[in-house]
């Protein structure tokens, strides 16, 4: 699904991501923690195609596809989808009609037929009992006027309308409370298959009750200094990142 | 707005050069002006530059009766002691007046078939959806016998005259109701108004004429684009629209697709009268040829829109979307002359490349308990300049008035221009004026979240356009707001990334 080797990333001649590796197959969560600054929030727009950042060195291979030379709406068009930290407001666009729009662009480019507005609703309100989304919020423009809590819901009631096959959640549970924590949790659950995979970024592991990965990477640094399965996210709740950076310097 | 110190006549020795060049001129067209009246002018000959005998067989040409050749001769007269307005940010080469067909531009050598239009302009059509029988005729191409909606608009006008509603080129309304034109034509734009008003009132070519009688309220939304398939109006447009007693019409001016004209300058004059109770909604596309991506070419379009609410309760509301023309300069506006009429004025105005716009309106309150809202959104991308300019007036008679403006810009990328010129006049204690302006950008966290969903940066900018500017397109009937948001991204191609 996603191959990454050797990622050397920088913003403005600043090194970010210095040498990433991460093999990601389908059906699996695997869950990114680390200190802040360490590069996650990076790992994540480099992955979507943001502007801004230089690729220094090293691939990223998807479904067999070098990623990094995809325009970002390619990327999305072939089932890549980021969950946003902080989601943004886009004036006088429907939600609703954004989304069918959104879509409809990732039906066409499958070769499928567009979905007109009445089929499209009935997903849409399939989907929206996902999150416990108020419909209301669907008549409104794109996050503008919603609460955190709702913003994170409508990143993920995005996710389950465009299904996709790779989703990377950056730190979709910062400022959520814990019933949303739950939701948006829940959610994710829901749409988990064996044919599609995650990518969770967090700072905290609560959201790891929640979403329980088969893999937990630790990123310091711009490198994966340590992974290993959920019980790591345990010892990290319970240690704190400090010993590891610890043992990273002295293999250095 | 009209510059009054431009007023001021010439100085004496333009005038004396002038009528030199006059009389040559005249010498010359009398001859043919003898035998003028009766045959048919190729239009090949027909003259360059402007004097009486021009405005008087122009008239003549179209039958009209005295008044009429009275009234294009004083705009005439008054027109050559006027210069062109200086105050509006726009830069142009000066148009030569002179050098002008007012008449009918010569025929030149058009394309024969769509198969020699410029590709481009063949592309946008494809992306407009505009219907092939339509693109003949908007690119200019030679077509005698012109499509369906000729038929279409003789089945409409069957059906407005059982209403007894009149919808007909101004040409005819002339002929045909004189005393409804003699009395209201000129009566919102004077002929002395200025400098363009004057200059299409003296030359005016054809254009819409609507009266809607009393108490009548006109089933279906009249549209000049039907009529100018017919027959070609030309630069200098006039329209006069007549809302009688507790009658109400809406009327859509222009199309999405561009247009294209072999007249680089373009000066057109509407006038809206409501009476007593009655209501006007008069909405327009203008998407004329801007010019290419370095800025040559385009149209100048210079336009006089006026309405006059002369009765009580009357409310006339203007919505634009402009998108064409190398320079826009037009202000339409309402005269809020009866007790509690109603001005509005909704407006986009997006320029790219080197367009330049200065446009925006006057709210004149004169009634009591008159109310204004002006909703203004600007769209710069490119190299261009988009400026508003807008007053409210309220007399000292008026009671009670009320304004809401809100004047807003939004900028793509980082060499165009936004200005705001709103102009505030009060003399009455009891009016209530409210402004306010924002100016924002298109930024990039909003294009790569759009990116991030599958939607191009085409597209994108196109929505976050369209949503910028929906209180505007949600007063457009429903089918041209659809048009209006599609042409914004053909509009915005290639401003960004």
């Amino acid at each position: 699904m996603l191959s990454i080797k050797n990622l050397q990333v920088s913003v403005e001649e600043k090194p970010i991501l210095k040498g990433l590796n991460l093999e990601v197959k389908p059906g699996e969560i695997h869950a990114i923690m680390g200190p802040n600054g360490s590069g996650k929030s990076t790992l994540a727009h480099v992955l979507s195609g943001r502007e801004g950042y230089s690729v220094d060195a090293g691939s990223a291979q998807y479904k067999g596809l070098d990623l990094l030379d995809m325009a970002p709406e390619i990327r999305a068009r072939e089932g890549m989808f980021l969950a946003f930290q902080y989601p943004i407001e886009i004036p006088g666009v429907n939600n609703t009609s954004f989304l069918k729009k959104a879509l409809n662009e990732i039906r066409k480019h499958r070769g499928e037929e567009e979905l007109d507005a009445i089929d499209f609703l009935s997903l849409i309100k399939k989907q929206m009992k996902l999150v416990e989304m108020k419909e209301e919020l669907l008549k409104r423009p794109v996050n503008q006027g919603f609460s955190g809590g709702e913003k994170k819901r409508n990143e993920i009631l995005q996710m389950a309308v465009l299904n996709p096959t790779l989703a990377i959640l950056d730190e979709t549970d910062s400022g959520l409370d814990i019933d949303a924590l739950r939701i948006v949790a829940g959610g994710v659950n829901k749409l988990r298959s064996a044919d599609n995979s995650f990518v969770v970024i967090t700072h905290y592991q609560r959201l790891l009750d929640y979403i329980v990965p088969d893999f937990v990477h630790v990123l310091s640094n711009g490198q994966i200094i340590k992974s290993g399965t959920k019980e790591l996210a345990l010892e990290l709740e319970e240690r704190g990142y400090d010993w590891l950076l610890e043992e990273a310097e002295s293999k250095a | 707005m009209i510059d009054k110190n431009n007023k001021i006549a010439q100085n004496n020795d333009e005038n004396i050069a002038m009528s030199d060049e006059q009389q040559t001129i005249q010498n010359i067209t009398d001859q043919d002006y003898k035998y003028g009246f009766v045959t048919d002018i190729e239009m090949e000959e027909f003259p360059k530059g402007l004097d009486e005998n021009i405005v008087i067989m122009i008239s003549a040409k179209k039958n009209e009766p005295e008044f009429m050749t009275e009234w294009r001769l004083k705009a005439y007269r008054h027109w050559r002691k006027q210069k062109e307005p200086k105050w509006p940010k726009l830069e142009y080469s000066e148009v030569e007046y002179e050098d002008l067909y007012y008449y009918a531009a010569p025929k030149k050598d058009g394309p024969k078939s769509l198969d020699e239009v410029d590709p481009e302009l063949l592309k946008t059509f494809d992306k407009l959806g505009v219907p092939l029988e339509e693109r003949e005729l908007l690119a200019g191409v030679a077509v005698d016998a012109v499509i369906d909606s000729v038929s279409v608009a003789t089945t409409f006008k069957g059906k407005l005259g059982e209403l007894g509603i009149i919808f007909c080129p101004i040409s005819e309304a002339i002929r045909e109701h004189p005393d409804l034109v003699k009395k209201y034509l000129g009566t919102v734009v004077p002929y002395t108004d200025n400098f363009y008003a004057t200059l299409n009132s003296a030359v005016f070519s054809d254009g819409s004429f609507v009266y809607i009688p009393p108490g009548v309220r006109c089933p279906m939304e009249l549209s000049s684009y039907f009529r100018i398939n017919a027959s070609k109006t030309g630069q200098f447009e006039r329209t006069l629209i007549v809302a009688d007693k507790g009658s109400y019409v809406s009327y859509l001016e222009g199309c999405t697709a561009p247009m294209r004209d072999e007249n680089q300058l373009h000066a057109a004059v509407v006038e809206l009268i409501a009476l007593d109770d009655a209501e006007i909604k008069y909405s327009t596309v203008q998407n004329w040829y801007a010019g290419n991506k370095e800025g040559v070419g385009g149209i100048f379009n210079f336009v006089t829109k006026r309405g006059l609410c002369s009765g009580k309760n009357s409310k006339i509301s203007w919505t634009q979307v402009e998108t064409g023309s190398a320079i826009t300069w037009k202000y339409p506006s309402c005269i809020l002359k009866g007790d509690n009429s109603v001005g509005e004025f909704y407006s986009v105005a997006l320029t790219n490349n080197y367009q330049q716009a200065d446009t925006g309106t006057k709210m004149i309150h004169q009634g009591k308990n008159t109310r204004s809202l002006i909703i203004s959104k600007g769209i710069s991308a490119g190299k261009s300049n988009n400026a508003y300019r807008g007053l409210v007036k309220v007399n000292s008679k008026s009671e009670n008035a009320r304004n809401y403006s809100q004047c807003d810009s939004l900028l793509i990328g980082d060499q165009c221009g936004a200005h705001t010129y709103p102009y505030l006049e009060i003399e009455n204690p009891t009016a209530q004026v409210e402004h306010e302006a924002t100016t924002s950008k298109v930024s990039e966290d909003q294009i790569f979240y759009l990116n991030q969903r599958g939607i191009s940066t085409e597209d994108a900018v196109g929505m976050i356009v369209s949503g910028y500017a929906r209180e505007v397109f949600q007063q457009l009937p429903m089918e041209f707001a659809v048009e209006a948001q599609a042409l914004m991204s053909v509009s915005l191609e290639g401003s960004v990334g």
